[in-house]
């Protein structure tokens, strides 16, 4: 009997230890149970507020001038940066390229080569991505600040439905607006690489858009352009659903602004991949 | 709910049967998870008076204040506004209402983006749309001078102070004739100088524009210069009611510990 004492010790020690593991497992289920309703709860909302900015953009009055403000917000007062990227994008792309193409004897490929490059995949994703920073954290972080001040539940209060006056008005301007940049920094990106393949080769403007342009059909051009809209609309509803959703104090702001900015770059690059495939499959 | 020593009901005031009510709350609750925050709440408004909420911060005074505008809903009881059950009205007619109510936020909630004449002409522009751009101009300075900036006219809020931003989202308010309003902690973060000023422009605001008012506070001196009622709340319950000088003679230990 004696030889067995020791090992009944251990019963006590043995149920305690499972009783701290059952404990802490539970919590754990309970903790991750947790972020998993919240995860749920999250997702719930962005399909209740996209049900209601679907609901608010076809009924009642539409906020004409607010738009038109949105409008100059988003595609005027980003110019500067996407002329600045979009040439630049155009230059570096051709310096990069030019020595690969070299080795193969195909320089005369370059301005085609590029300009596929630029239209197809680089500007639309560069300038979304910009955008998504530039546009989608302004909008997180002033919608963001409109709420943690109480202008938001003024202008309900004033008769004023906000949904409509502030979201469906920014959301539209992006969806509009950021094609238009995206055209215009592929325009500049070709102008850019027409100044690249002059630093080390002289080609007049004439022959290398005449070169860029016959490298280039419509089945280039028109998915890409189709693409860059629903970029602009995923860049819109994120910033205003992180700004509109935000909490109540001043961190938050920087909370909202900042989440806008990389769930909208998220979002661009999975819509982008999307949007390669369903363009691959339609094209083959 | 405490009484006080005296008698309610021999107050000079008219009794409450006799009196229009503008708005009346009836076991009105309200919780957040599970933090109960308006534990029944009954309260009624009467045409033309100053109603004062007085009560510690979380008591449940400005909740109960966005109940009445329905920024939020709550989870029982009934809010009559004008006549008007709020929780059965749909948008619109919860957008007519609100055109009778003027809410004056905590922090005064004037649009960053615009100037005073433009956060002035947001609300009139939506709500009397007859106007011409004239009558909406006239309209605007008017309701600036009523509240002594006629001067700030351009000015955006970025470069007002404090009190003045309260008095220039007064003016904000009133411009659209409202029936009835809400103060929020209109004194809440100004110097004794200008909380004064405030108190005056409410008084004033009551007695040219003829409107109902509550105001929600903790500011002792602007309920004595403001309040024809004055209702208590704790923990989320109304805990008792009377006038200033009711509250002043009080030898309840909170209410005394207010009025000290």
């Amino acid at each position: 009997m004696g030889k067995f004492l020791p090992a009944l010790n251990v019963i006590p020690k043995l149920r305690d230890a499972t009783a701290h593991s059952m404990t802490k497992l539970s919590e754990k289920t309970l903790e991750q149970t947790g972020i998993f309703s919240r995860f749920l709860m999250d997702v719930a909302d962005v399909f209740l507020f996209m049900a209601r900015f679907n609901k608010e953009l076809f009924s009642g009055r539409f906020e004409w001038k607010e738009f038109g403000h949105q409008c100059y917000q988003v595609g005027y007062k980003t110019l500067p940066l996407i002329s600045i990227t979009g040439a630049i994008m155009g230059l570096v792309l051709t310096i990069q390229s030019r020595p690969v193409l070299a080795d193969f004897g195909a320089v005369s490929m370059l301005p085609g080569m590029v300009t596929v490059s630029l239209i197809r995949e680089m500007g639309p994703v560069i300038t979304a991505l910009i955008c998504a920073g530039k546009i989608g954290s302004g909008m997180g972080a002033e919608l963001g600040s409109m709420k943690v001040t109480e202008q938001i539940e003024a202008m309900e209060v004033s008769s004023t439905n906000p949904m409509r006056f502030l979201v469906v008005t920014r959301v539209l301007a992006a969806t509009i607006m950021i094609p238009l940049l995206v055209l215009y920094a592929d325009l500049l990106g070709i102008l850019g690489s027409w100044g690249g393949a002059n630093i080390k080769g002289s080609v007049t403007f004439t022959l290398f858009f005449s070169q860029a342009f016959s490298a280039v059909d419509f089945l280039d051009f028109l998915p890409a352009v189709v693409k860059t809209f629903f970029f602009g609309a995923v860049i819109g509803l994120v910033g205003t659903y992180k700004g509109y959703n935000a909490g109540r104090g001043t961190e938050s702001v920087g909370i909202a602004a900042n989440s806008a900015v990389v769930l909208a770059s998220l979002l661009v690059i999975i819509v982008d991949m999307i949007a390669v495939q369903i363009t691959d499959m339609i094209i083959s | 709910m405490s009484t006080f020593p005296t008698d309610i009901n021999t107050i000079a005031w008219p009794k409450a049967t006799d009196r229009e009510s503008v708005i009346e709350i009836n076991n009105l609750k309200k919780s957040f998870g599970t933090q109960q925050v308006l534990k029944d709440v009954s309260i009624k408004l009467y045409k033309g008076e100053n109603l004062v909420i007085l009560g510690k911060s979380g008591s449940g005074k400005s909740v109960l204040i966005k109940c009445i505008v329905r920024l939020m809903n709550p989870d029982a009881g009934t809010i009559n506004v004008l006549g008007e059950n709020l929780s059965t009205l749909n948008t619109d007619a919860l957008g007519l209402l609100r055109q009778k109510l003027g809410f004056l936020f905590q922090s005064g909630a004037l649009y960053d983006s615009m100037t005073v004449r433009e956060n002035l002409e947001f609300p009139l522009r939506r709500i009397k749309k007859d106007l011409s751009e004239k009558e909406i101009s006239e309209k605007v300075i008017e309701a600036l001078e009523n509240v002594g900036l006629a001067d700030a006219l351009n000015k955006m809020p970025s470069q007002l102070s404090g009190g003045m931003r309260k008095r220039i989202s007064l003016a904000r308010t009133i411009v659209v004739d409202p029936m009835i309003m809400l103060y929020d902690e209109p004194t809440t973060g100004l110097d004794p100088v200008t909380s004064d000023e405030i108190s005056e422009l409410i008084n004033e605001v009551q007695k040219k524009y003829k409107t109902s008012s509550i105001i929600i506070t903790h500011d002792i001196e602007c309920a004595r210069a403001t309040a024809d009622r004055i209702i208590m709340l704790k923990d989320g319950e109304v805990y008792t009611e009377g006038n200033i000088d009711d509250f002043e003679t009080s030898t309840d230990p909170l209410i005394k510990s207010f009025f000290k």
